[in-house]
């Protein structure tokens, strides 16, 4: 299906996330590295704090009904009572905020006169207080994007949140470690119109998050969210794109889910469906119709005491089902309600119904049970009663949406580039100060200073290196894109390689490699410098750097030495080759004096046999004329 | 009052400005500063802020400061929205439950943060209490009283007597159990305070904190609260007692004897701790496990109220370098009694024992108990300790500090005669002293 942005009225703003390099985390001193020491483990409730307008934020209020148990994993290397919400924070981490002023001046924003630290209610457990702390340090830049000027709309500093190691029935584990590491977030406005110009926004601000030199880097480090909606449809957030290169797909995959709600909407209006027929109709409990049933989910239910409930949707029939594309469908946006809201597993509706071991007569059995038509659905789903009960509300709610076409919420972004039900958009009601903290002044000699000592940009990064290394603009820009620079010119100057053949592994190699599947960025940079001073010394050829790198990206955790040891390029001593290539001058000792440029040629092809990838041709090349000249 | 003033925290200039324009907190303005404008709500200034700047909530929900030098203009727009703190509806009581009533007396628990002006709003009545944690309405039925409305470090002896006073009324209204709603500073000397003055009462007595404020969703008020009212309404024994979190974890809440327990954390919600003695309870998912012996019944007839407080007692901790200038001065004002926090098995500088021997000899009470917090005070060892006790400075056992001012406190309201004080100061009245030292200084949870 070919779309016309256009058209549909796409509107696209862009948050992006970055996490930065700093010493100490943002409130308090702990490091920003990531280190192993005691861990230990607690338990914790979170509840809706009721706003002073006496309002209860939505998001705060679905988090607060799911009323989980949040454990919490601290490692005391990395965490400290801040973390743990045991302590108030210390004061707001000054090279933390000079980043960010950095950045924001990159971006043509103006700094804030007086910077507010502001609590922002989040009650997932992902933050121990139960919310977290974020301050706008920035307003009103722009970067130059997609061949137009994008309006950034605010630069804010914040604390990031904990990691989640896992979740369970009314359980759910977070592990500290991350929380409080600072995160710069700049907001564009929304006028992103296709998935392109979101992506070249997005990277156009990566670079400049990246130009100051005080980012993170790897897996984990950048979020990207979106805040997307076509003309009729709603505004969704969708939150945790960590992938670049995802980006212009879930933007696909929105419009695409947005079109498909509303042609529902549409089809469903032409059938004269009324929201009261759907908020009339009850869940009720239809377990004595499976009661042979050979469906193992719901089987497994009944017996550990479940019930099977179902719930009629009047003039839904073949609407449930209907796919735009994989993935989009009304049905999953109805488990993705049902599960968030309750956590059920079973759920299954009549439109994909005979399937997964329910048979044509118990669905017959069921639509009878049920009064439902030929123009209606079923949806059923299989826990305990309550539960059970509870999500299918959650369906006839949706449902109920369906009427409208597209709900307001908040989505998250799976590795696929489809996107899920996370919660409902949290409203105006849920920022509070943190009174823990004073305001903290921005002097303009401060910014000043900032911006006389801005610096460079990516751009001016990658003209740089190309003339001082002699690099193809090309060269010099994938390094600063795979984010190599630093260990390029390291390499560069701790050996003497060709800087031409250290960019090209860094980069060319890589990506080849990366194509092929391979996980090269899980490498450390410490074995590509080792690499490059075994070329240097001439323990290695350069020429070994594909079957070495290879090597190291299918056994992640394994060393260079391993590699060459594992791969036989052990190395081979001067010495060693000298005696080859006497030895070899002597059984050529009649060409050689007769057609020297013929000996060598011949000499070269026999040694490249024994040594290639062990030493670097143009050394043997050097050694043989350097042989044949002494002897001559 | 501050808490009246439409431009709180503004000062000088930047105030005046507001005022012509006709601007208070809470209001929507427009600020122009040169070419920049402005648009939001009027915040509250904090307190120790500079007076230059003007902060505004923004329609994003974030606060920025404005900085009010140069070419400036300020718009009302529109006038403030009441703000107003809504509770929803108090769930049904169930019938055939305990009654207990709570006590606040303010505190960190019975408060919220205003965020409009940062500042803080007094106590919370039960509905408001019920509301926030529905839970209670399951446990006991409620009732609640707002005694005072302030911060625990400005408590006082006189205040005790009134809080005792108002418990002992309670008692004999016939509730089931008291829970008083207190700040942590002090919660500590006013659950001694109560030991004293309300002695083998018939029912619990449970004094409960929080460390973390009631408007933030982690806050340990709603944990620590549900196990002081379960603690009151269900406990099988009738002690004034303290409820708070036994360690980092919200799942154990431990209830400690109001005479053996010290505030020893600043900001943990693991603050409290027994000193010398266990806890007497845990309350863990909604069960009271009683953890020593010897706990004095529900129901029990011994019940002596015996209200009073002196303002007449002090409490010094010793320093190496002190000198006597402190108890000199404290004689000249006519002090009774002195608990003095002496360093390891209860000593002070040689040099202070002269006046301190004169102090005694006019009549005022000398107590000594150990800066160490955990272990017993001997004298006999050293021939420091041994000088203190020949010239008669009384040696209080491993009783805590605090609790022994406290107690002191008590005494001297109690009785006028000296021998009498130091008869009552040696005798064991609210499980103050321990006769077996055990190895029980825990870190960690014991439940």
């Amino acid at each position: 299906m070919k779309i016309d942005y256009g058209e549909v009225g796409l509107k696209v703003g862009l948050e992006i996330h970055r996490q930065l390099d700093t010493r100490t985390k943002l409130f308090c001193d702990c490091p920003t590295e990531q280190v192993k020491g005691k861990e230990i483990v607690f338990q914790r409730w979170l509840r809706e704090a009721q706003s002073e307008l006496g309002e209860v934020d939505p998001a705060a209020l679905f988090e607060a009904r799911k009323r989980k148990k949040i454990v919490y994993h601290a490692d005391t290397s990395s965490t400290c009572l801040v973390e743990m919400d045991e302590e108030p924070p210390h004061d707001l981490d000054q090279e933390a905020l000079e980043v960010a002023l950095t950045a924001a001046l990159l971006m043509n924003a103006q700094p804030v006169d007086e910077v507010h630290v502001m609590r922002k209610i989040v009650i997932d457990g992902s933050n121990t207080t139960g919310f977290q702390r974020t301050c706008v340090v920035a307003m009103g830049g722009w970067v130059e994007a997609a061949g137009k000027r994008i309006p950034i709309q605010t630069i804010t500093l914040e604390e990031d949140a904990a990691r989640i190691i896992r979740q369970e029935r009314g359980e759910i584990h977070y592990d500290l470690t991350r929380l409080g590491i600072p995160l710069i977030e700049v907001s564009t406005a929304p006028v992103i119109h296709s998935p392109r110009e979101a992506y070249e926004a997005a990277y156009r601000i990566g670079r400049l998050l990246r130009a100051t030199g005080k980012v993170k880097r790897g897996i984990g480090t950048v979020r990207q969210d979106l805040n997307i909606s076509i003309r009729d449809g709603a505004l969704i957030e969708i939150k945790g794109v960590q992938e670049l290169d995802l980006l212009p797909k879930v933007v696909e995959n929105e419009v695409v889910r947005q079109l498909h709600l509303l042609r529902i909407r549409d089809e469903l209006r032409r059938r004269g469906v009324k929201r009261e027929d759907i908020e009339g109709e009850e869940p009720r409990d239809v377990t004595h119709v499976f009661k042979q049933t050979k469906s193992k989910i719901l089987r497994r239910k009944v017996s550990q005491g479940g019930r099977v409930m179902a719930l009629r949707l009047p003039g839904f029939a073949g609407l449930i089902g209907l796919e735009a594309r994989p993935g989009i469908r009304l049905g999953a946006e109805f488990a993705g309600r049902a599960r968030a809201w309750s956590e059920v597993e079973g759920i299954f509706h009549t439109d994909e119904l005979p399937g997964y071991g329910i048979t044509g007569e118990e669905v017959e059995e069921l639509r009878k049970t049920m009064g439902a038509g030929e123009m209606d659905a079923v949806v059923i789903v299989a826990d305990e009663e309550e539960k059970a009960r509870d999500a299918l509300e959650r369906v006839r709610e949706r449902a109920a949406e369906a009427l409208e076409g597209v709900p307001s919420e908040t989505r998250g972004a799976r590795p696929d580039g489809t996107t899920v039900y996370l919660r409902p958009r949290p409203g105006a009601a849920r920022m509070y100060p943190e009174t823990d903290l004073p305001p903290y002044p921005i002097r303009p000699e401060q910014v000043e200073e900032l911006r006389r000592r801005l610096p460079p940009t990516l751009e001016e990064v990658a003209e740089n290196l190309a003339k001082r290394y002699g690099l193809s603009p090309q060269a010099a820009d994938e390094l600063i894109d795979m984010e190599k620079v630093e260990l390029f010119e390291r390499i560069v100057s701790e050996t003497g390689v060709a800087p031409t053949v250290v960019a090209s592994t860094l980069t060319e190699l890589m990506k080849s490699l990366r194509r092929e599947g391979l996980e090269t960025q899980h490498i450390p940079d410490q074995e590509f410098l080792e690499f490059f001073r075994m070329v240097d010394r001439g323990e290695i050829a350069k020429e070994a750097a594909e079957k070495v790198f290879r090597w190291l990206a299918e056994n992640p955790g394994k060393t260079l030495r391993e590699a060459v040891e594992s791969l036989g390029l052990r190395p081979v001593s001067i010495e060693e080759v000298e005696q080859r290539i006497n030895s070899l001058i002597t059984a050529h000792r009649e060409l050689v004096e007769r057609n020297p440029g013929k000996a060598v040629s011949v000499i070269m092809g026999e040694l490249m046999k024994d040594y290639r990838g062990k030493v670097d041709g143009a050394r043997l090349f050097a050694l043989v004329k350097e042989r044949l000249a002494k002897q001559g | 009052m501050s808490a009246e003033d439409r431009l709180q925290g503004y000062v000088g200039r930047v105030r005046r400005i507001l005022e012509d324009a006709g601007a208070e907190i809470g209001d929507e303005i427009e600020v122009r500063v040169g070419e920049k404008t402005y648009r939001g709500i009027l915040i509250a200034r904090y307190e120790l802020a500079d007076p230059d700047h003007v902060v505004l909530k923004l329609p994003s929900g974030y606060n920025i400061g404005i900085r009010m030098t140069g070419d400036i203009s300020v718009r009302r727009i529109a006038k403030a929205r009441k703000p107003g703190f809504t509770p929803p509806p108090r769930p049904e009581a169930k019938p055939g439950l305990p009654k207990v009533t709570i006590v606040s007396t303010g505190g960190t628990i019975a408060s919220r943060i205003d965020y409009r002006t940062g500042g803080v709003k007094p106590a919370l009545n039960a509905e408001d209490l019920l509301s926030i944690v529905p839970e209670l309405s399951e446990i006991a039925e409620l009732d609640s009283e707002i005694l005072f409305s302030m911060f625990s470090e400005d408590m006082t002896p006189g205040l005790w007597n009134q809080m005792a006073e108002r418990v002992h009324r309670l008692i004999e209204s016939g509730v089931d159990g008291v829970v008083i709603a207190h700040g942590t500073d002090t919660m500590g000397y006013s659950s001694a305070a109560l030991s004293f003055a309300l002695q083998k009462p018939p029912i619990p007595i449970v004094f409960v904190g929080a460390q973390r404020s009631s408007d933030r969703p982690s806050s340990d008020a709603a944990t620590n609260l549900i196990a002081a009212v379960r603690v009151a309404g269900h406990a099988p024994f009738a002690e004034v007692c303290l409820t708070m979190h036994a360690w980092h974890s919200d799942d154990v809440i431990a209830v400690h004897r109001g005479t053996r327990v010290r505030k020893l954390h600043t900001s943990s919600r693991d603050a409290f701790r027994s000193v010398n003695h266990e806890p007497i309870a845990y309350v863990v998912g909604g069960e009271i496990k009683v953890n020593t012996e010897g706990l004095n019944p529900r129901g029990g007839d011994g019940y002596r109220f015996r209200p009073g407080f002196s303002e007449k007692a002090a409490l010094v901790k010793f320093y190496p370098g002190m000198g006597p200038e402190i108890f000199e001065v404290l004689a000249e004002r006519g002090i009774r009694g002195i608990i003095v926090e002496g360093s390891g098995l209860g000593h002070v500088a040689n040099r202070l024992i002269p006046t301190l021997k004169r102090l005694i000899e006019e009549g005022i009470f000398i107590g000594m108990a150990s800066q160490c917090i955990w272990g017993r005070v001997n004298m006999r060892v050293y021939q420091t300790g041994r000088d203190l006790l020949r010239i008669g400075v009384v040696s209080l056992d491993d009783m805590l500090a605090e609790t022994a001012y406290v107690k002191l406190s008590w005494c001297l309201a109690q009785t006028d005669d000296l021998d009498e004080v130091r008869r009552l100061m040696l005798t064991p009245i609210a499980g103050e002293v321990g006769a077996r030292s055990l190895p029980t200084r825990a870190e960690g949870v014991v439940a």
